[in-house]
């Protein structure tokens, strides 16, 4: 073939992979799911709840600025105060890792874009949705003000509005969303790498990402069942949190925290990943310690699990139980040591480049480390008695979450922002807003430390004059300011028009991973052809790997079919298995996220016709969205990928992302659920009488038909899977259209258990307990029977077939938990007042 | 590698494959262990005091049971250890396990299994050590 035939045929190509990866234009511009717009869209939205929650800051520091001021009220100040600390961990923290990862992760590993792009979509609408409804709740002065945690009983006999609603149900909204992101980067990293890229040879930002991915799966959950608990006590008086009819505060300090500490690493880990990635760029060496900072990553994200009682010391529990936690809290500094020696021996082992990003990264490690050694301190249980709930605590948790996020986070923007926009950010005025940040931050909360052991209380809306505090309060609020004033130059730096600066070079930074190999600007194919990895920083190692990328050479260098087309790898070697097509642009999932949105929100009003409506709407949508969207059948079983390989379009059971995808949603669905009977057994150590001896209720009998008919109706499932493959379709359909009835009919005999023995939720905490399994059950049942549904439509209508049978193994994937849930249900209602 | 005809030619032919099938999951069990570990202090004590000793009740038993999940959890975090190490010690590459091939991926696996096996073992004797020096449930 000659040079220019070979041209022309590339030329070619690259039209055709533009037009399948065409970005929309007008206001379809916001159907977009690729993930370099829903990326930039996160990113925005994220940084505008920061700067909404720094200017909060910014008024809580001015009322402290000096003793008896006015310039807040209580209540604002309350208001302020919890919208501050709400907004930054959950609007801000966790959404900006989530936001960076989907911009990222893609061009990080090669692919075109993440398996469930739409799933990405969904989760950006719902959070700004959310977001949205929990910020502007201070301009109603409605907002939440029982601090970011939200004790009871506070927050339940104490505070009047619809408030802690707003903060309870506003934020399950939005952590629907990041376990949407969850699956979506535990599935993308696992099996989306590109031809070559063994495990050990990924990128330290996936390992980071796999592991963060996989915390939000045991962390998010136990938070998500606490909501579920208070909004029942507080929209229906089931006494969960009320100790007059047997309930206990503490269940909630243990759900917070069981979710509320992983969660500090949930944010933390991310950033230091931009750390990881950034330091060897700099040093111009790839990492010393790769397999340490696995070690790392891994380690932190078990022991983060045993550290909550570290924010309960001062309950009472018993000193053993302080002993434990406090021994994890010591031992989780020794990952977080190696990490930190790992960057440190890189820059040392190296030649450092003095530059923007790597500035803020030293500054980030500098506070860091302060911050993780105040941690030390207070991880010590007497230490911790004498400043609980002092301005020390304040300062640590600042130290921490400002070193180990906001400064990786900010260095990462300079870092990035090439890619994003194509252009680089000014040097100098990234050094000037460096420099006030870092002054500014240490002034601010350094003081603070000696205001906290001197006894100033945080949460408090003013102080005495004389007893010490006022002039570092003084101290504190002018460095918040100058802190400011960094993020108005960095603000500035971002938005300033930038029409006649010349495009950034290409790999602006000689970078060695690769989302470098974008063009300036980039491209929405994400990259022109898949290519095989040798090396840990490819771009270093591999020579003319551009070039050949750029010429189509390796994978999937056409889109002959017009179709969105990425690549599926093995797991440990990835080699390749599938080309996955991946939907493309639509309005559903802002559909979708608008009505789950009016789910949460109509119910903290409590209009539940309207909730209900939303409800139907969000189903339909997600339905159609499934529909027209997924599993669907190829035109032909399989295509050449280039390089001389043939991959199949379709693949079913444990190799389709689907499978994937559902398996790790109901991982995420037992943690919760396991918080429940977690609530159960935790009555059961706090009561002599719980359950009530005689038994109450729901008895046996109930329980156990209700058992066994759920039985049938999985096992009915199974079959119907082997029927279908072996190609018996009228007992396929007859299976699963039984199993639905069992289904209905064995919800009903698990609440007919507790209704005919009389148990009164609103009496006491152990019948609310009773009723919240069956609930649970009961909401798990009602989602069993419209998958069944569908897979009964499905069938009929062509779309799933003996060949063609992904849905059916996700169904069963998800009736194979349901029967570990209602069994577990079961086992405790009818069995544990036997035992006990 | 100039030519990009030639990337995927195996280059497992230089360090043959291991015939064992690797998972991932070997990476996870040592903190998993002493995740449960942990649990079971942590549940065992809480117990303990809520329902057989009472506040400020003595912990007796509940300081062996602590003791002999240690030893226990120690033991498996061990062999997990020492799995880890052959895997690590699999041909003769050394770290970091950098290469392109099957084996250092094998490898790899292997010498992180040793260095979680290691934090899950210091991590679990400091969770020990409490049921060491606290002899009262207050």
């Amino acid at each position: 073939m000659s040079d220019d035939t070979e041209t022309r045929r590339a030329a070619a190509q690259a039209e055709r992979l533009l037009t399948a990866w065409k970005t929309p234009t007008g206001w379809r511009y916001w159907s977009a799911v690729n993930n370099s717009e829903v990326g930039l869209w996160y990113t925005t939205v994220a940084f505008a709840f920061f700067f909404f929650a720094g200017i909060l800051g910014l008024l809580i520091r001015a009322q402290l600025a000096v003793p008896g001021n006015d310039f807040l009220d209580a209540d604002t100040y309350n208001q302020v105060f919890t919208l501050h600390g709400t907004v930054m961990m959950f609007l801000f923290a966790v959404p900006i890792f989530e936001a960076f990862s989907i911009m990222i992760l893609p061009e990080m590993l090669g692919a075109r874009d993440l398996p469930f792009p739409r799933l990405s979509a969904y989760g950006f609408w719902s959070f700004l949705i959310g977001g949205v409804f929990v910020c502007g709740s201070i301009l109603f002065d409605a907002a939440p003000k029982g601090g970011w945690f939200m004790y009871p009983p506070l927050t339940t006999e104490y505070q009047d509005g619809v408030g802690v609603d707003i903060w309870l149900l506003g934020l399950s909204f939005i952590e629907v969303a990041s376990i949407a992101a969850a699956v979506e980067l535990i599935v993308g990293i696992l099996k989306c790498r590109p031809p070559g890229m063994r495990i050990n040879l990924m990128p330290l930002y996936a390992w980071y990402l796999l592991v963060v991915a996989a915390m939000i799966l045991f962390a998010f959950p136990p938070l998500i069942t606490g909501d579920l608990l208070f909004e029942m006590q507080r929209a229906f008086d089931w006494p969960f949190f009320d100790p007059d009819r047997g309930g206990d505060p503490l269940l909630w300090q243990h759900l917070f925290w069981i979710f509320g500490h992983p969660e500090v690493y949930i944010i933390f880990l991310p950033a230091i990943a931009l750390v990881a990635t950034m330091v060897p760029v700099f040093a111009r060496r790839p990492i010393v310690g790769y397999s340490w900072i696995v070690l790392a990553a891994v380690g932190t994200g078990f022991i983060s699990f045993g550290l909550w009682v570290h924010h309960m010391y001062t309950t009472g529990l018993p000193g053993l139980t302080l002993g434990f936690f406090s021994a994890a809290s010591v031992a989780v500094a020794i990952p977080t040591g190696i990490q930190i020696f790992c960057f440190v021996a890189t820059a040392l082992a190296g030649r450092v480049i003095a530059s923007t990003p790597m500035l803020y990264v030293s500054g980030a490690l500098a506070i860091f480390v302060i911050g993780g050694l105040t941690g030390v301190m207070v991880a010590l249980a007497p230490f911790d008695f004498q400043v609980h709930d002092t301005y020390f605590i304040v300062a640590h948790v600042h130290y921490v979450l400002v070193g180990g996020v906001v400064f990786p986070v900010t260095g990462a923007f300079y870092y990035f922002y090439p890619l994003a926009g194509g252009k680089t950010l000014s040097d100098r005025l990234g050094r000037i807003a460096f420099w006030l940040m870092f002054s500014g931050f240490n002034i601010a909360f350094l003081p603070m430390h000696l205001t906290g052991l001197r006894g100033m209380p945080r949460r408090v809306f003013t102080y005495e004059g004389g007893v010490g505090f006022d002039v570092l309060n003084l101290v504190s609020s002018i460095g918040a300011f100058i802190l400011a004033a960094g993020f108005a130059v960095f603000l500035w730096d971002v938005l300033r028009p930038k029409g006649r600066q010349p495009y950034s070079p290409r790999n602006p930074w000689n970078a060695g991973t690769l989302e470098w190999l974008g063009e300036m600007p980039d491209k929405p194919w994400g990259v022109r052809s898949i290519p095989v990895i040798e090396s840990r920083n490819p771009l270093w190692d591999q020579p003319n790997l551009v070039r050949d990328v750029d010429a189509g050479r390796f994978y999937l260098p056409d889109a002959e079919e017009l179709k969105r087309e990425t690549l599926v790898t093995s797991i440990l070697d990835a080699e390749p298995i599938q080309c996955l097509r991946v939907p493309g642009p639509t309005f559903l999932t802002m559909g979708a996220a608008a009505g789950t949105g009016g789910v949460f929100i109509f119910s903290t009003y409590h209009w539940w016709w309207l909730a209900g409506l939303s409800g139907v709407l969000a189903l339909g949508m997600v339905l159609t969205w499934l529909w027209t969207g997924t599993a669907l059948i190829p035109e032909k079983p399989a295509k050449d990928v280039g390089l001389g390989t043939t991959l199949p379009l379709y693949k079913s059971g444990p190799q389709s992302v689907g499978w994937w995808a559902m398996f790790i949603t109901m991982m995420g669905d037992m943690t919760a659920f396991a918080g429940l009977v977690f609530g159960y057994y935790f009555y059961w150590t706090i009561h002599e009488d719980f359950p009530p001896d005689p038994a109450a209720g729901p008895g046996v009998a109930w329980p156990l038909t209700a058992l066994g008919l759920f039985l049938a109706a999985w096992l009915l499932t199974v079959l119907a899977r082997r029927w279908n493959a072996g190609g018996r379709r009228q007992s396929f359909f007859a299976a699963l259209g039984l199993a639905c009835l069992l289904t209905v009919a064995g919800t009903a005999a698990l609440a007919t258990g507790p209704a005919v023995t009389g148990l009164d939720p609103t009496a006491h905490v152990y019948p609310a307990t009773v009723w919240v399994l069956v609930l649970w059950v009961g909401i798990h049942a009602a989602v069993g029977v419209v998958m069944l549904l569908y897979c009964i439509a499905r069938g009929f209508a062509g779309k799933l077939t003996p060949q063609w049978d992904i849905d059916i193994h996700v169904v069963t994937l998800f009736w194979h938990f349901l029967a570990v849930t209602v069994l577990v249900t079961v086992a405790t209602l009818a069995g544990f007042p036997l035992v006990a | 590698m100039a030519d990009p005809q030639r990337l995927d030619l195996p280059h497992d032919a230089r360090d043959p494959p291991p015939r064992a099938r690797d998972s991932l999951w070997i990476l996870p069990l040592a903190p998993t262990v002493w995740a449960l570990h942990f649990l079971a202090s942590y549940v065992t004590g809480a117990v303990w005091c809520a329902k057989v000793a009472g506040y400020g009740g003595p912990l007796g038993d509940a300081r062996v049971l602590v003791g002999i999940y240690t030893a226990v959890a120690l033991a498996i975090i061990a062999l997990v250890g020492m799995a880890g190490w052959r895997r690590h010690s699999y041909g003769d590459a050394t770290a970091p396990h950098d290469f392109a091939t099957a084996a250092d991926r094998h490898r790899f696996l292997g010498f992180a299994t040793v260095l979680l096996a290691a934090l899950s073992f210091v991590a679990t004797l400091l969770v020990a050590l409490p049921a060491v020096f606290t002899g009262s449930c207050r």
